[in-house]
């Protein structure tokens, strides 16, 4: 008698196949410029232009009116984050703000866009390019295949922001150090942020994203699909990423504890998604 | 070899000959309400060229998902290797070289790095040796020139040779070629085709789907005929030739009517049948056609034809098709002979 999913033998995970899965899928993501260059242009706009221009015009240009309204905002930060801000004249207060507070959740969006826009067409694609076909005879596991696709959609968006987090670094520093008296960049809160509490965000949009493309009949629908799941996370991750920022270090850990945790739970429920039958194009085939 | 048969109640009978590689017993699967395999049976032994002919939609290409695990049957019982592919998938599909219709090759990739993405994931590793066994393989099917290109631009013929490449690059024991020679001209067809021949000569065992009759002549060890998921028939072709046509053939034309008509006693025939001045004469031995001949000349008649009738595998699928009721082409084949 054929034999259910549950019985079947189950190997150890092979991270070579693993391995091989997400490089494979980076080498043809580095092929494509129409994919890589917006990511580039995206990781650029936030973390690059858009901060160059604001902390200039308030630090070095001393656009009043514009520092003026920026001290008004910070009134509504909690306590404990006005106590945080270093500098000792407004412009300064005003620029280090900015620099530590106001630009997290670009941290966010920018990695969740661009994997999710990576993410959306891996499975799918695979099954509209009939490429689908080679992996489900091959020997590499269900699983592999999973986390190794969810690797090469992780790791662009990831990586986008890490780097964009180090030219960010040098630019705040550059522009606001001279006014609070040094490099003052990356805050405590930022490592944390940055480290504990973006990737679990982003393993759980792209556990949600992988099972929309795995069971979705095309590229375009997928990303349909993709663009209404990430949203919403976006906004959670956007608060829960300036929360971390706001309400010390304890908060920070706590609600990447939290994203950890359900992002396990998402790639646990992901990777059962994901079938030989769905590689093929099968879609009831289990 | 004794002719395989299925049996009624979906097993199969037992075989003489090479140990079996495949062996499949009422194998059902199905999509929703379409049941692409309706108690399939099946063995292939070892070692040979077993060639799956059917239609589009006689559960080809299912069966050879099943085989590699890629689908887990409702019921019924699958082994490769003497393994279940739904338990031990990985394993069988390590052992197992697969091209499907469409080749399924990475178009952004070159061949080189598609051959080398196979090569990881079956345990080749990477490295100077593995490519030297890549291009080796390449070189097997005269692809080795392009490797560096990518394959967005190879042409159909192409990247059917990348895809044989890369199906025998780890030298599995079993390769399974479903419609391998779609798309590509006859002049690739037949090249192809050669070499799929040239595998067995190591030892490989061969499954190859096709709905093209022409490409299985010549080219089968063994022929399963399907039809909406299960087997009409399997054996080796002279096997089934002697089954379906037990009796030697030929066709004999003549300027005289009555005296091909006379040939219809003649000791030895034991059918006839005549369209115009061509007959076609049953025997109950291929010694029989001199004496034929001779009884014509000897009745004045002028011969014109002699032809003995070596059945063709066309000739074969359609008298299954038609013994099965499943074809009406079948009854126009049949009629000839």
């Amino acid at each position: 008698m054929a034999t259910a999913v549950a019985d079947r033998v189950r190997r150890p995970l092979q991270w070579g196949h693993i391995r091989t899965v997400a490089r494979t899928d980076l080498k043809q993501l580095a092929q494509a410029r129409d994919y890589w260059i917006p990511m580039l242009i995206l990781g650029a706009i936030f973390f690059v232009f858009v901060p160059t221009v604001l902390l200039f015009t308030i630090t070095q240009l001393g656009d009043v009116n514009a520092v003026s309204q920026l001290s008004q905002a910070l009134e509504v930060l909690p306590e404990r984050a006005q106590d945080q801000i270093q500098g000792d004249t407004e412009t300064a207060r005003a620029g280090y703000a900015l620099a530590v507070y106001l630009f997290a959740p670009v941290a966010v969006v920018v990695p969740i866009t661009i994997s999710t826009a990576v993410g959306a067409a891996t499975i799918v694609g695979e099954r509209e390019r009939g490429t689908g076909e080679f992996l489900a005879h091959s020997p590499a596991g269900i699983r592999e295949i999973f986390l190794g696709k969810l690797l090469a959609s992780l790791i662009p968006g990831y990586l986008t922001t890490i780097v964009g987090f180090g030219i960010y670094s040098l630019i705040v520093n550059t522009i606001v150090g001279p006014e609070v008296g040094g490099w003052f960049f990356p805050t405590r809160q930022w490592w944390i942020l940055m480290l504990w509490v973006v990737p679990p965000f982003l393993a759980l949009t792209l556990s949600l994203v992988l099972r929309l493309s795995a069971k979705v009949k095309s590229t375009a629908a997928a990303q349909q699909a993709s663009a209404l799941v990430s949203l919403p996370l976006i906004m959670v991750a956007y608060s829960q990423a300036t929360g971390s920022l706001y309400g010390g270090d304890a908060l920070g850990w706590y609600i990447g504890a939290v994203a950890w945790v359900l992002a396990v739970i998402g790639l646990w429920r992901g990777v059962r998604v994901v079938t030989r039958g769905r590689l093929l194009g099968v879609a009831d085939e289990q | 070899m004794t002719t395989i048969t299925s049996l009624p109640d979906g097993t199969v009978a037992p075989m003489n000959g090479p140990a079996p590689t495949i062996v499949l017993d009422g194998v059902v699967k199905t999509f929703g309400t379409n049941r692409a395999l309706d108690g399939l049976a099946l063995r292939v032994p070892g070692g040979q060229i077993t060639v799956l002919l059917g239609p589009n939609g006689a559960g080809k290409t299912t069966a050879i998902r099943t085989i590699t695990g890629a689908f887990t049957p409702e019921s019924g019982s699958v082994t490769v290797f003497g393994l279940d592919p739904a338990q031990h998938g990985d394993e069988v599909r390590a052992r197992c070289g697969v091209v499907s219709a469409k080749p399924a090759l990475y178009d952004r990739l070159s061949g080189l790095d598609n051959l080398r993405y196979s090569a990881e994931l079956y345990g080749l590793g990477r490295g100077s040796m593995v490519d030297a066994g890549i291009v080796e393989a390449a070189a097997r099917f005269g692809i080795e020139a392009s490797l560096h290109d990518q394959v967005g631009g190879y042409s159909t013929g192409m990247k059917t040779r990348l895809a044989l490449s890369r199906s025998v690059l780890h030298r599995p024991d079993l390769l399974l070629y479903d419609e391998p020679t779609s798309g590509l001209d006859p002049e690739s067809s037949h090249a192809v085709l050669e070499l799929i021949r040239e595998m067995t000569g190591d030892g490989s065992t061969v499954v190859m789907c096709t709905h093209l009759l022409l490409e299985a002549e010549g080219l089968a060890d063994q022929v399963v005929i399907l039809q909406d998921g299960t087997n009409l028939v399997e054996g080796s072709p002279d096997e089934l030739t002697q089954r379906y046509w037990p009796d030697a053939l030929v066709r004999l034309g003549a300027d005289d009517p009555a005296a091909l008509d006379a040939l219809r006693d003649h000791p030895g025939v034991v059918g006839y049948d005549r369209t115009g001045l061509i007959a076609v004469v049953r025997l109950d031995g291929p010694e029989r056609v001199p004496d034929l001949v001779a009884a014509l000349t000897a009745a004045g008649a002028r011969v014109t034809r002699v032809e003995p009738h070596e059945p063709t595998l066309e000739d074969l699928y359609f008298a299954v098709r038609q013994a099965s009721g499943h074809s009406r082409l079948g009854a126009v084949a049949g009629s000839a002979v």
